[in-house]
């Protein structure tokens, strides 16, 4: 009943943000996004082991592919990035919404199947070598996507701006990305609590017994990524309408901004649990901003001190650190000093 | 009875060490089979062999009749044929009723099933092989902070929740406070008559292994020494031999 509550002052608090602080909409809506990569991320680091640092390439993909599909559905794909196009293709109000939402679901569906192809060959790679490869990954992939000239190369894709009032686009793009978040929250917390969820945290505690107690788990492995990347497909496709114009290396495939990002915030909020990833990444995105304003020029410096200390000090995170300090909150159940008993 | 494992001639080498030289044997279906031979024989070369963890020189395995020696670990577990580690693995992180759910038979489930919750049958037989293992006190207890002793039981509590068809066990009385193990005899041989279960097991302790195996095979420098009955083995002057080192 507490918990019913509590759920739906959040879901209404979540609907009333961007009317309460209508100033901070962007800034709302970037924030559903870091919530959103941290979980996705966590799913594989936190509840199955695998810390990938390629999750970035699912973002950039969809970026291109929501863009891709958006323009495809209308006007030829090839002519319209072309760099020395003289005449003006245009979106009509309904080619931009269809395109839109046709496109940002197309990338989530297309980043999943790319998990599945990739996965297959990096899942092979344990630990650090699993981390690097798919770092790889989306290194490559930028450079490619770089000098493709199909998809407009090095100076990326402009897509249309948002028909009609700006500060409604920009209402348009927070409840998107919330939608996105709040589906993934609940999909999440059912996926967690069933057997699936149990043998994915099996194959992170120990995959070899996992193995040996016959668990599928490469499946699981695939269906996971596949899983996250649908996500973070999504996000990055309603990313690339948000943005406007996007290019390659600095936007889409950012391996070193929000490509790392998300593991700060996954590591600040405490790996592997639920809430983790969401607390941290409301925490990096308030540090992040804080920083970037009355830090500026000393912005990276202290982005690199906080990832020190919290991976030399503070690895569990907060619900870590919680979770530690007040099992019982958790429901887990520590042996109790035989002194204890004898007392009571 | 009929054979259910059958390893004919297999050799395994590690560089230059040969840990099995041309083993042939055979593990009875419904039986107790016994593994000794002295530290360094060969024996958990042997079972690794077997389960697949490594891929074998020379030779054959065979599980119900099925060529089994290229198969990779999964799909060995999943035939039925399951084992436990000489250093018990169980997930630490993790309370006893988790651990026994994670240990539900998946290859007993279609894709989709995993994505459904357990069933109150499920919990049930959680709880009922917790109790046979005598932990079902503990199952809430977060598993890492059981004694050896006990998490030797609760991973054996995991497998027979696999339901498998041959278990095998890789020393299972090793490390258990010797007032338990009378304790473990008597489970073992019920998993075998009441839940119907094969057993191979690898047991150094002379007085568990011959108190509960129908067969015992010995090992000695990577080569078979003797098999036989427990009665055979003990009167057999080479395993009396190979075990005070008189070679």
């Amino acid at each position: 009943m507490k918990k019913t509550i509590f759920y739906v002052l959040l879901l209404i608090f979540i609907t009333a943000a961007p009317f309460m602080f209508p100033a901070f909409r962007t800034q709302l809506a970037t924030l559903w996004l870091m919530i959103v990569v941290s979980m996705t991320w966590d799913m594989t680091g936190g509840q199955m082991g695998y810390n990938s640092l390629g999750n970035i390439f699912f973002y950039g993909t969809g970026m291109y592919v929501a863009a891709i599909i958006c323009i495809g559905l209308v006007h030829d794909v090839g002519i319209y990035n072309d760099a020395s196009r003289s005449e003006i293709m245009k979106f009509t109000d309904t080619q931009y919404f269809v395109g839109a939402i046709v496109g940002i679901i197309g990338a989530g569906i297309f980043c999943a199947i790319t998990a599945v192809i990739i996965g297959y060959v990096t899942f092979g790679l344990r630990g650090p070598y699993f981390a690097i490869g798919t770092l790889g990954v989306a290194i490559a992939a930028g450079e490619l996507v770089a000098n493709w000239e199909w998809v407009g190369g090095g100076q990326g894709i402009a897509l249309p701006v948002y028909p009609g009032d700006l500060d409604n686009g920009k209402l348009f793009f927070y409840f998107l990305f919330a939608v996105s978040g709040v589906v993934l929250f609940i999909f999440l917390k059912w996926l967690y609590g069933t057997r699936f969820g149990a043998a994915v945290n099996a194959i992170r505690d120990d995959e070899e017994k996992a193995e040996a107690m016959g668990i599928h788990t490469l499946r699981y492995k695939l269906t996971m990524w596949a899983l996250a990347a649908f996500f973070v497909g999504i996000v990055g496709g309603i990313s690339a309408f948000q943005l406007i114009h996007f290019e390659p290396l600095e936007t889409a495939y950012q391996t070193i901004n929000l490509g790392i990002f998300m593991v700060v915030c996954v590591l600040l909020g405490g790996k592997g649990t639920l809430w983790g990833p969401i607390v941290g990444a409301i925490l990096f995105h308030v540090i992040k901003e804080v920083t970037w304003n009355y830090l500026l020029g000393w912005q990276w410096v202290a982005l690199g001190a906080l990832i020190v200390v919290t991976v030399v000090y503070f690895q569990d995170g907060l619900m870590g650190w919680l979770m530690h300090k007040k099992p019982e909150w958790f429901g887990v159940r520590i042996e109790k000093k035989e002194s204890v008993g004898e007392a009571s | 009875m009929s054979t259910i494992i059958d390893v004919q001639g297999v050799s395994k080498s590690y560089g230059g060490v040969l840990a099995n030289t041309d083993i042939s044997m055979q593990v009875e279906k419904g039986g107790i089979t016994g593994l000794i031979g002295p530290n360094g024989s060969g024996k958990t070369t042997l079972f690794n062999s077997i389960v697949g963890y490594h891929p074998i020189d020379e030779g054959s395995i065979r599980f119900e009749g099925k060529e089994i020696s290229k198969l990779p670990v999964q799909s060995i577990a999943r035939l039925g044929l399951l084992r436990t580690f000489q250093q018990t693995r169980i997930y630490g992180a993790m309370n006893g009723v988790e651990n026994m759910l994670i240990s539900m038979p998946h290859r007993k489930m279609r894709f989709m099933d995993s994505f459904g919750k357990n069933s109150k049958a499920d919990y049930e037989r959680a709880d009922m092989l917790l109790d046979f293992v005598g932990l079902y006190e503990k199952r809430f207890l977060k598993s890492g902070s059981l004694s050896f002793g006990q998490q030797k039981l609760l991973e054996f509590a995991m497998a027979l929740m696999n339901e498998p068809t041959v278990l095998l066990l890789d020393e299972p009385t090793a490390g258990i406070n010797p007032t338990l193990i009378n304790g473990l005899i008597d489970r073992l041989k019920r998993a075998n008559t009441e839940f119907g279960i094969t057993l191979f097991i690898i047991e150094h302790n002379m007085r568990v292994i011959m108190n509960m195996a129908d067969k015992i095979y010995c090992l000695a420098h990577g080569k078979m020494l003797a098999s036989g009955t427990p009665g055979e083995i003990q009167g057999d002057q080479r395993v009396v031999d190979a075990y005070l080192g008189a070679h």
